[in-house]
């Protein structure tokens, strides 16, 4: 379990407020994701769960281990993967690995049940120095470094962060087998669509929670009358929602814009101002919001 | 009929016995926003690289904003625009002093420069950040900026590098509005994403698989030739057909 109880962290002589006042706790073998953009105190957060930064004040403990007094413990029960690549360039992807193992009094074949998923796609290449490995592989050896020694936590800091669509799937079903076995997993990621494969989220901005739940509480939530709107000439389309004063917001989403709306507004008014600026084949429907529309509405106010 | 900014055709690179990009052809047009997809180690970035002129290619020809990209690549590089999510800015130095630098790189005069930041940061409502460290900005606003700066000599083509990596969502789409206005002023846009969602902004995508283009249309085109509800499936069901591991 990670308890955490208004955890500050300013840089730059106070200039800089990484964290704002952060609370929350993570049960045994849950998934909880931390999401928000870049610069928003993901990172500075995790280093200080992983004992790597000190915080300004507040109290952090990882399975009743304090982060500040217990640093040692804390960093054998962890597993952590930090955003940047940060493994030894020069040795190879099976020298990384033995290293880590060594280094926390294991084996790769002690643990190698654990990591075998995301190793085996690695292994032809174990040979291989860590810095010529593309960036997905080494996403992988980053991960299974992280493994090796069992962790009962795992810290991954935007594990997803510039990989692709399909690549980012197949991640995500990993980190679900690994819960299976038991551990707890806090995620961060800028990336809204991964929310719903977490327990549940957190949506960070500004160094502050603005709200922590499930991903269907979050929504659940969302107090907003919403919409879709789909047509043709989207970037006009867009201007003539933004003119139209019961249009709260509207904003792009995909071949979709979500607008919000006044209440009482009905779907026949909205489609005859449009018609009227020669918008003649819209479909308009009102539509369930997603942790996205979640988090602009948050990030609004 | 417009003109064509990009017309690559059998576009070829080999490191060794590993051919990253396998004879592309491909071209865009004037005032297009392109978006240019594929998974991790399809071949993208090498790509692109050929496109900037600074990599050769080992066959294949073409011509980027109206220059060879084999004979003339250095009048390439000073005829397009880049920027990118991991490199844009200095940090260390001022945002007029960004600015003044990348004038001065592309060959603009003082006095050129002088009057377009000001224009600039009046745009962009930066006035007071004229003196701000870049490092001290928002991630949000360093992207605007380096989107500003990276067609401040007015390129005929500007390519973006995953340039809204870990933006936050209301900023991810105030710079897609940014990308549509310099559209509009006849600024080709090449862009690569990750974000799904933005392979629908663009006018037309093309998606690499294992080094060749596999698929290039609209994205209404490319849902409707592949029977799927959104670019996310299209995306999944190229990249499923890919051998090569990344």
């Amino acid at each position: 379990m990670i308890e955490v109880k208004d955890l500050y962290k300013s840089y730059a002589k106070g200039k800089v407020n990484a964290l704002n006042g952060i609370t929350f706790s993570v049960e045994d073998g849950e998934i909880f994701g931390v999401i928000g953009p870049d610069g928003a105190g993901k990172s500075s957060l995790f280093r200080i769960l992983a004992s790597l930064l000190l915080p300004d004040s507040g109290i952090a403990v990882m399975n009743e281990h304090d982060v500040v007094i217990d640093y040692r413990k804390v960093r054998q029960i962890i597993g952590y993967m930090p955003g940047r690549f940060s493994l030894y360039q020069d040795l190879s992807v099976e020298e990384n690995l033995t290293f880590f193992a060594t280094l926390f009094n294991t084996t790769i074949e002690e643990n190698y049940h654990l990591i075998k998923d995301i190793y085996q796609q690695i292994e032809p290449f174990k040979n291989r120095r860590a810095g010529a490995l593309s960036g997905g592989m080494k996403q992988k050896l980053a991960l299974s470094c992280a493994l090796i020694h069992k962790p009962e936590i795992l810290i991954l800091d935007e594990p997803t962060t510039g990989v692709d669509p399909v690549s980012r799937k197949e991640f995500w079903d990993m980190l679900g087998r690994l819960k299976e076995q038991g551990i707890t997993i806090l995620v961060s990621t800028a990336y809204m669509d991964e929310a719903s494969r977490c327990d549940r989220i957190a949506l960070i901005r500004d160094g502050k929670f603005i709200a922590s739940d499930t991903p269907q509480g979050i929504i659940e939530n969302y107090a907003d009358i919403l919409w879709s709107v789909e047509g043709t000439r989207m970037s006009a389309l867009l201007s003539a929602l933004r003119d139209y004063s019961a249009v709260k917001t509207s904003f792009a989403f995909g071949d979709k814009i979500h607008i919000t709306v006044t209440e009482g507004l009905q779907v026949g008014e909205l489609r005859q101002y449009l018609a009227e600026k020669k918008f003649d084949d819209v479909r308009i429907a009102p539509i369930k919001p997603t942790v996205e529309d979640c988090f602009m509405a948050l990030t609004s106010e | 009929m417009k003109a064509k900014v990009i017309e690559v055709s059998g576009l070829t690179k080999k490191f060794g016995n590993f051919t990253a990009v396998d004879h592309i052809t491909f071209d865009v047009k004037e005032g297009e926003i392109f978006g240019f997809l594929g998974a991790n180690g399809a071949g993208k970035t090498t790509a692109m690289q050929m496109l900037c002129g600074i990599s050769m290619p080992t066959a294949g020809a073409g011509t980027v904003a109206g220059y060879d990209i084999i004979k003339e690549n250095e009048r390439i590089k000073r005829n397009i625009g880049y920027m990118s999510q991991k490199f844009s800015l200095y940090e260390d130095l001022k945002v007029w002093e960004n600015i003044r630098l990348f004038g001065g790189i592309y060959g603009l005069t003082d006095k050129v420069i002088a009057t377009k930041t000001d224009a600039l940061l009046e745009r962009l409502n930066f006035r007071e950040e004229r003196n701000t460290m870049v490092k001290y900005l928002p991630l949000g606003w360093k992207q605007k900026l380096a989107f500003s700066v990276a067609i401040f000599h007015e390129p005929k083509i500007v390519f973006l590098d995953e340039p809204t990596g870990g933006v936050d969502p209301a900023m991810r789409r105030q710079f897609w509005e940014m990308i549509y206005e310099a559209a509009d002023q006849g600024i080709t846009v090449f862009v690569t994403t990750h974000y799904m969602d933005e392979a629908e902004y663009c006018n037309r995508v093309s998606i690499m698989v294992d080094g060749r283009i596999d698929a290039l249309d609209t994205p209404a085109e490319l849902r409707r030739q592949f029977n799927a509800d959104s670019m996310d499936e299209v995306f999944r069901q190229l990249a499923r057909k890919a051998k090569r591991g990344d």
